[in-house]
């Protein structure tokens, strides 16, 4: 099977940590990582493992010629001028930033349905996590509200993230209704400083119909987990789906597989494991 | 001396120990009090603030926009206040609440981590409201680095801080010196919020008075997360001793206090709400820095899950929880039954 040949436009952590995965995949081609900053450190990294880098970031992907997919892993603006550069060049995009040109995809759910899409966006790190759980408990009995909570460690939020809080979790909410298909939806985001730092955790609550099949919904959920583990080896259930009233309670722990960034910022591992997922499913389909 | 500005959280903080229970009626009554008192800010709404209306950490009874009208249509002179905490409350919620008449906006972040208030104190003072910018459990990072965080709260247009020992952990000479710290790097005046967990909210008050805090936060009947705030009856009678005067009357906080008890009794199911006491779970959660939010979860996870509340409440002390952690709760109370 011939690989897919990608390139991963910036050269941030994100960046960075993506062409450690990028790497290990059978099916992606890594043909170029493009950052715009000489001295960065991830542009280093990428030369040091013999991968062609570029410092004029969007250009050097169009001028390159073989690619087929992006991995944009630069900033909401920048997306927003990179994406009709990629729809014309014919390039899929994959929008790790919170532009959202495109639908947002949650793998285990949804992909199928934006198979055909050129430009397609991650939503959130916790809508990643909390999606599909919702999505699980939706399947056995309808979900009228579901909240979610996403706790980070302080050091695995950046810059982007802690000025626009607003951004995170009103998208992860929406991700919450549009995919997950609840009725309504709250999503709320901590910052915990501890060291050391806290792996990334998320609870969600479902507010369901009374009587529920119980059974149903938690091995639902469970069966969904073993999904996400697939391709997200650290998502863990830690607290298995338990009816308190009104709503099941689910919480789950998601470590990172450390490849450039540290194990306890699950929150970014989630999102560039969900990338590679995303990207390798193109290119079962291209081939 | 400057008269001190003193800020009633009764009707913001105190709907922790009611469960997020406080109807529109009570809120109207208990701030006409308080305004009829001479209370300067009056603060209202969920006790985790705008937007805490939530399955994580209780659903209030009304809505919080139905809080806030109740609250500004009742007062004459005070100015409401609301709580904000960014990854909670948005700039909408901020943006609703000024259109219903708030003018002040504390808004609020664990203690090391003001960067998330920028966009929210910047909207406030695109409002011509007062900004605030509070930082919850100061006690969990040393003074320097409160400091520095007051600072960038100062340059986002805060025009004042607010230090909340959340906990009620903090002993007086303490408080002090995070006074004098944030003191020094700001331009700005300091105000203090207490938790009376090992029983030192009135003392701890006087301390931060005492070292230059010009706002001081008060609650009738001490009604507030965990132990209880600094009740604002005891508090404006000792700093009437302590000739540290401000605009509030004795009789008239007095007054506001019986009028909250005699709300309540209108409310059966509030009056079994046990009242804000230094008990042996809040006693454990001062001492282990635990926050104060979370100790009807505890007592109620304690219960259900047969653990020890004193452990649990160490085991949170020890993973370093921070407001809003409900969850941690669950998880470890299930953790000490072997249930997880």
């Amino acid at each position: 099977m011939a690989k897919l040949s990608v390139a991963i436009l910036g050269s941030g952590n994100i960046g960075t940590d993506l062409m450690y995965k990028v790497r290990r995949s059978a099916q992606l081609d890594l043909q170029l990582v493009a950052g715009i900053d000489p001295a960065s450190e991830g542009l280093a990294l990428a030369r040091s493992l013999g991968y062609k880098t570029c410092t004029d970031g969007i250009e050097g992907v169009l001028r390159n010629g073989k690619i087929q997919l992006v991995f944009d892993a630069t900033s909401a603006r920048s997306h927003l001028a990179h994406a009709p550069l990629l729809k014309n060049a014919g390039i899929i995009a994959i929008d790790l930033t919170p532009a959202a040109v495109g639908p947002g995809v949650i793998p285990v759910v949804n992909l199928q349905e934006h198979s055909k899409e050129l430009n397609v966006n991650l939503v959130s790190c916790g809508a990643q996590a909390t999606v599909p759980i919702v999505a699980a408990i939706n399947s056995i009995t309808p979900v009228q509200y579901a909240e979610t909570v996403s706790t980070l460690a302080s050091r695995s939020a950046g810059p982007g993230t802690r000025q626009n809080i607003d951004e995170f979790t009103r998208t992860t909410a929406r991700g919450v209704r549009d995919v997950g298909r609840a009725k309504k939806s709250k999503s709320i985001i901590v910052l915990n400083p501890a060291e050391p730092p806290i792996i990334m955790r998320n609870t969600v609550y479902a507010v369901v119909d009374l009587p529920v099949d119980e059974k149903g919904v938690r091995d639902s959920v469970m069966a969904m987990a073993e999904k996400i583990k697939s391709y997200v080896p650290g998502y863990k259930i830690t607290v298995e789906p338990f009816l308190d009233g009104d709503h099941f309670t689910t919480c789950i722990e998601v470590t990172g597989a450390g490849d450039y960034l540290p194990p306890y910022s699950g929150n970014l591992d989630i999102i560039t494991a969900v990338a590679v997922n995303v990207a390798e499913r193109y290119a079962e389909t291209l081939s | 001396m400057a008269k001190l500005t003193f800020v009633d959280v009764t009707l913001r903080d105190g709907n922790h120990t009611v469960r997020q229970q406080f109807s529109p009626d009570l809120v109207a009554r208990v701030a006409a009090a308080l305004d009829a008192s001479g209370v300067a800010i009056i603060e209202v709404g969920h006790g985790d603030g705008l937007g805490g209306s939530s399955i994580h950490v209780g659903r209030t009874a009304a809505p919080e926009a139905e809080l806030m009208r109740a609250v500004v249509s009742a007062v004459k002179k005070a100015k409401v206040a609301i709580f904000l905490i960014p990854g909670f409350g948005t700039m909408e919620d901020l943006q609703q609440a000024y259109d219903l008449g708030v003018t002040v906006a504390r808004v609020a972040s664990h203690c090391t981590e003001a960067d998330i208030t920028e966009q929210h104190i910047q909207l406030a003072r695109k409002l011509n409201m007062l900004a605030v910018g509070y930082l919850i459990s100061f006690g969990m990072a040393p003074p320097e680095r409160i400091a520095e965080e007051a600072k960038k709260m100062e340059s986002y247009g805060a025009q004042y801080i607010n230090l909340a020992d959340s906990q009620g952990y903090l002993v007086p000479h303490e408080v002090k010196n995070y006074v004098a710290a944030v003191r020094a790097a700001v331009n700005i005046p300091v105000g203090f919020h207490a938790h009376n967990n090992l029983g030192l909210a009135i003392g701890n008050s006087l301390a931060a008075v005492e070292a230059g805090a010009a706002y001081v936060d008060g609650s009738l009947k001490g009604f507030g997360g965990g132990a209880g705030n600094a009740q604002s009856e005891t508090l404006i009678a000792a700093l009437k001793r302590g000739a540290f005067p401000t605009d509030v009357d004795l009789f008239g906080i007095l007054d506001a206090s019986d009028i909250l008890v005699e709300e309540l009794g209108k409310y059966p199911d509030l009056t079994k709400v046990p009242m804000p006491t230094v008990d042996n779970d809040t006693i454990m959660m001062g001492y282990a820095c635990v926050y104060g939010g979370y100790v009807l979860p505890i007592k109620r996870a304690a219960r259900e899950y047969g653990c020890d509340p004193r452990r649990l409440v160490l085991r949170l002390g020890e993973r370093k929880v921070v407001a809003t952690q409900e969850d941690v709760v669950i998880e470890e109370a299930r953790r000490l039954a072997g249930l997880a």
